[in-house]
């Protein structure tokens, strides 16, 4: 049998995600039988592949870079999975909206430093940050959501196994915002 | 002035025949029902506003859907209170009440006993259908007990009404109208300079979700006991 | 006092033969367009000329209510009583008061600012509600007397029952002019059949559309038709208090409206037992705050309750649950200046002008990209291509017309090619726009669509109350949507959305605000989808 090749990422989210994802335990030796893991922090791989069938997506979209990586992750996938509260409302990385990029900038390079040798933010070889942080759905067509914070890893285990059997999961009961 | 004689009214919900008091409401019936129909401003014992939108349900012959909270029931009405096209609706406005400010579940006081959330999980929404807008307003932390964080706002309205019906105060009210409305003390004092506020709590207690809560509660940690307050109205009634 | 029909009949008389030998009249337009442009300091710069030259016994200066083509502001109009001839002027400065007198001895002068009476912005109208615009004085309770004014309010009082009042307006088909188009008479009888010992009449001069100005127009000219409208009203529906709710941003038609309510008063023609009768009735003029949303009738209650100007879920109809929850008559500035035209002419009369579902005339405020800026009044029925085109004078600089824009930010866009369609309630309807109020925007072909409706979509955004979440937040959502459409960004399913989201707004919504902000995009959408579709991003 083909297994299925599946990607995740992490973008602007705390990883927490990934950590549920790990706390599968032993559920994921059954899914490694299902799936290839073509690229993800999990494994060593530095280009996004193309072919590919699911991508997981954590973190929602605070940069430029993020905007051209989910594009990118469109364009090569078939089906997107919004892991996480952050992909699919934006949560805590959105937080910023209410203040803007400048205050946080300002917070984060001098406010709260006690050294900032060049008087400026750092600009070269970082993304720039958007003005507004979007979740997923924003940006690009997302084909499913899967809310939490972390989205507990029976919840992930549940939806991932529906996606492969190819069976509809309701996922108001495995999970919520904020759970 | 409407005067009415309080006499039955026969009407279907659901396709099952319903008897009930001529002047309930739609939502009154179907509560006793058990028949539940999603709202969030409405609160039993408070005037009704059908400002969230939530408890739309479709009468057949008509084309216009109405908000159960403030329908009066008619004989031989026939309400369809869960329809594909209510569905429909509801998602989306409910996606508008999450976009409208910052609903960040999980740092909030209310995470887990939040109306709101409730009605996610039981319209089964679980992602925004319309873009985020977060709608900025700043908190008022003056008060000794209470906190009031206006991003968790949905506008239902309850604590202005609880505050003026029941504990007869008037101390609250909307400021500025449309997208900028917001719920204000007096004439948008800080609320510790209040001079009508009693300090009772009630508005805290009704509040739907984490927009007003108590002091020193941390993520997760504020349970609403509305119920003291819907049972203080009833009490107050039956005297 | 005037306390009969035949005391009225005589005060009018008395008015005509006192100014027998003066058989001319310089009647200078002071309503807002002309009066921005200084035609109140002409007219009383005139005034003490013609004074200062003997010359004011022969003829009369007279500042009057619109004459309808504010494009040529200022207006004047030059009337001889002996010829009944009338000649208007355009385009008059502030300044020309001598050339004015001038035109007193010798008629040939300001020949250059002649306007042609014979165009069709002229002959092609048909004047009910402003009949009086421009001919009678509106500071003067006795010119409007004299023109036949309270005849009707008297005629009612003497010789009509309650009912026999309310059975003529049904059988006018009179429609109520705000928008909404309920039968007058079918509103009013309603609430004469509620029993209460106190009932309201409320008067609806809101007007808050952009590019709308029929109701200024109206109150700024003829106030005391208003006042008589309403006092009928009053009368048929068993209601002794009435109330005007104006926007405070109309100044001028505020003046004139508390100016004639005062001269009633002395008259005993707002008061109690007016001619004699037992009915009583008094007006009071209440100042809105500039909400649009104060022209929703259960938000225009509330806000002269003193209550923060929010709609409320209907029923109950006001006509129930009205004013201090006592059954009320809302109707608009319109509406009530169409009323002592019928009771004078009969309800037939009515009947038989306009369209058979539509009868009458109808007030427009003609704006936008059209020729002949300003107000007219035409039967129903008249095809909006020769509104536009013979009486507006076709599009400015002769650019090929568009759009039309009907209803204001409830209504909908009219293309080109609908342009036949008669003026009449169900026609606009049923090809997606409405009749509104009055206000008709031309756009011409360098109009974007996508941004007329989000020009409109903004302005429900801004105006919306709050109250419920569809409008609060949905106006905002629509508005942001567009938004994406007119940067080119958005994509195929923002399209779907917004068709989407209109539907929502327009069903969830609490009051018509809500209900109906979204048409302006749905009938752009429906005719010109593709300027949408261009606002879509390939990628």
């Amino acid at each position: 049998m083909k297994k299925v090749r599946v990607a995740t990422i992490w973008l602007d989210g705390c990883s927490g995600c990934h950590m549920s994802f790990l706390d599968m335990d032993e559920r994921l030796l059954e899914i490694a039988q299902k799936i290839d893991l073509v690229y993800s922090p999990y494994v060593d791989q530095k280009e996004i592949p193309e072919d590919i069938d699911l991508f997981i997506v954590e973190g929602a979209l605070s940069t430029d870079h993020d905007l051209e990586i989910i594009k990118i992750i469109r364009k090569n996938s078939k089906k997107i999975l919004a892991l996480g509260d952050c992909a699919v409302t934006g949560n805590i990385s959105a937080m910023k909206n209410l203040f803007g990029t400048e205050a946080v900038l300002k917070k984060g390079y001098f406010d709260l430093v006690d050294l900032n040798a060049t008087g400026h933010y750092p600009s070269k070889m970082i993304p720039k940050l958007l003005d507004k942080v979007i979740p997923l759905n924003e940006a690009i067509k997302v084909d499913f959501f899967v809310p939490g914070c972390p989205t507990p890893a029976d919840a992930i285990y549940e939806v991932i196994q529906g996606i492969l059997e190819e069976r509809p999961v309701n996922i108001s009961t495995l999970t919520r915002f904020g759970k | 002035m409407i005067k009415e004689k309080v006499r039955v009214k026969t009407l279907k919900i659901n396709d099952m025949d319903v008897t009930a008091k001529s002047n309930a409401t739609i939502l009154e019936v179907a509560n006793e029902q058990g028949i539940t129909i999603p709202s969030l401003c409405y609160l039993e014992g408070l005037s009704c506003v059908g400002a969230c939108r939530l408890c739309l349900v479709e009468v057949k012959g008509s084309s216009k859907l109405v908000p159960a909270c403030t329908s009066k029931i008619k004989d031989g009405m026939e309400v369809m209170t869960n329809s594909p096209r209510i569905q429909k609706h509801r998602k989306m406005i409910l996606s508008m009440i999450f976009a409208e400010r910052t609903h960040t579940c999980s740092v909030c006081v209310s995470n887990g006993h939040c109306e709101l959330q409730n009605q996610a999980i039981e319209q089964g929404l679980e992602h925004s259908e319309v873009a985020y807008i977060h709608q900025k307003f700043d908190i008022d932390a003056s008060h000794p007990s209470y906190m009031y964080d206006p991003n968790r706002c949905i506008l239902c309205t309850r604590c202005v009404r609880v505050c003026d019906e029941v504990e007869g105060a008037h101390a609250l009210d909307i400021f500025g109208r449309g997208i900028e409305s917001k719920i204000i003390h007096d004439m948008d004092e800080p609320w510790i300079d209040s001079q009508s506020c009693t300090s009772c709590g009630k508005c805290v207690q009704v509040c739907p979700t984490g927009a007003l809560f108590e002091k020193g509660v941390s993520a997760t940690e504020m349970t609403k006991k509305k119920e003291i307050v819907i049972k203080l109205i009833q009490t107050r009634k039956e005297r | 006092m005037i306390l009969s029909l035949e005391e009225l009949q005589g005060v009018g008389d008395k008015r005509i033969k006192s100014e027998k030998d003066c058989n001319k009249e310089l009647r200078i337009c002071v309503g807002s367009s002309c009066s921005s442009l200084g035609s109140s300091t002409l007219e009383k710069e005139l005034a003490k000329k013609v004074k200062e030259k003997g010359l004011d016994k022969k003829c009369k200066v007279k500042g009057v209510g619109c004459n309808g083509l504010c494009s040529a502001a200022i207006m004047v109009s030059h009337y001889d009583k002996e010829e009944q001839k009338e000649t208007l002027y355009g385009g008059i400065e502030s300044g020309q008061s001598d050339e004015l007198v001038a035109l007193i001895e010798e008629s040939s002068a300001l020949a250059e600012k002649k306007l042609d009476m014979s165009a069709p912005f002229f002959t092609q109208q048909l004047k009910i509600v402003l009949e009086n615009a421009g001919v009678v004085d509106p500071n003067d309770i006795e010119d409007y007397i004299a023109h036949g004014g309270y005849h009707s309010l008297f005629k009612v009082l003497d010789e009509m029952s309650p009912i026999e009042v309310i059975e003529e307006i049904k059988i006018s088909g009179l429609k109520g002019r705000g928008g909404g188009g309920y039968p007058t008479g079918l509103k009013w009888e309603t609430v004469l059949k509620v029993d209460s010992d106190q009932k309201y009449i409320v008067c609806n001069g809101d007007e808050g559309d952009p590019g709308a100005f029929m109701d200024r127009a109206v109150m700024e000219a003829d106030p005391h038709k208003i006042v008589e409208g309403m006092a009928i009203a009053g009368y048929a529906c068993g209601a002794s208090v009435g109330y005007i709710y104006v926007r405070a941003e109309y100044p001028i038609a505020v003046e004139k409206l508390n100016r004639a309510i005062k001269q009633a008063r002395s008259n005993n023609i707002l008061g109690t037992r007016i001619a004699n009768s037992s009915f009583n009735f008094d007006i009071e003029v209440r100042l809105g705050g500039g909400a649009f949303v104060c022209g929703e009738a259960t938000a225009l209650v509330a806000s002269i309750e003193g209550n923060r100007g929010n709609p409320r879920q209907k029923p109950p109809h006001l006509s129930d649950y009205g004013l201090w929850k006592q059954p009320t008559v809302l109707n608009n500035v319109e509406t009530f200046a169409n009323i002592a035209p019928i009771i004078k002419n009969g309800g037939e009369w009515y009947k038989n002008i306009g369209t058979h579902n539509s009868s009458g005339t109808k007030v427009f405020a003609l704006t936008g990209h059209i020729k002949n800026t300003g107000l007219i009044e035409v039967p129903m029925g008249i095809s909006l291509r020769k509104l536009i085109y013979e009486i507006g004078g076709g599009t400015t600089n002769g650019k090929p017309l568009k759009a039309i824009q009907t209803g204001g930010p409830s209504g909908g866009c009219i293309p080109e090619h609908l342009l036949d369609t008669a003026i009449d309630y169900d026609s606009l309807k049923a090809i997606g726009s409405i009749m509104g109020s009055g206000g008709i925007i031309v756009m011409d072909e360098a109009s974007n669509m996508v941004e007329v409706a989000r020009f409109f979509m903004d302005f429900s955004k801004s105006e919306s109350c709050g109250k419920c979440v569809p409008c609060r937040v949905g106006t905002t959502e629509l508005t942001m949507l567009l938004d994406k459409f007119i940067a080119k960004e958005a994509t195929v399913s923002d399209f779907e959305l917004l068709k989407e989201m209109c539907e929502v707004v327009q069903n969830a919504s609490l009051c018509g605000l809500g209900q109906t902000a979204p048409n302006p995009v749905m009938s752009t959408i429906k005719y010109f989808e593709d300027e949408y579709l261009q606002g879509i991003k390939n990628d």
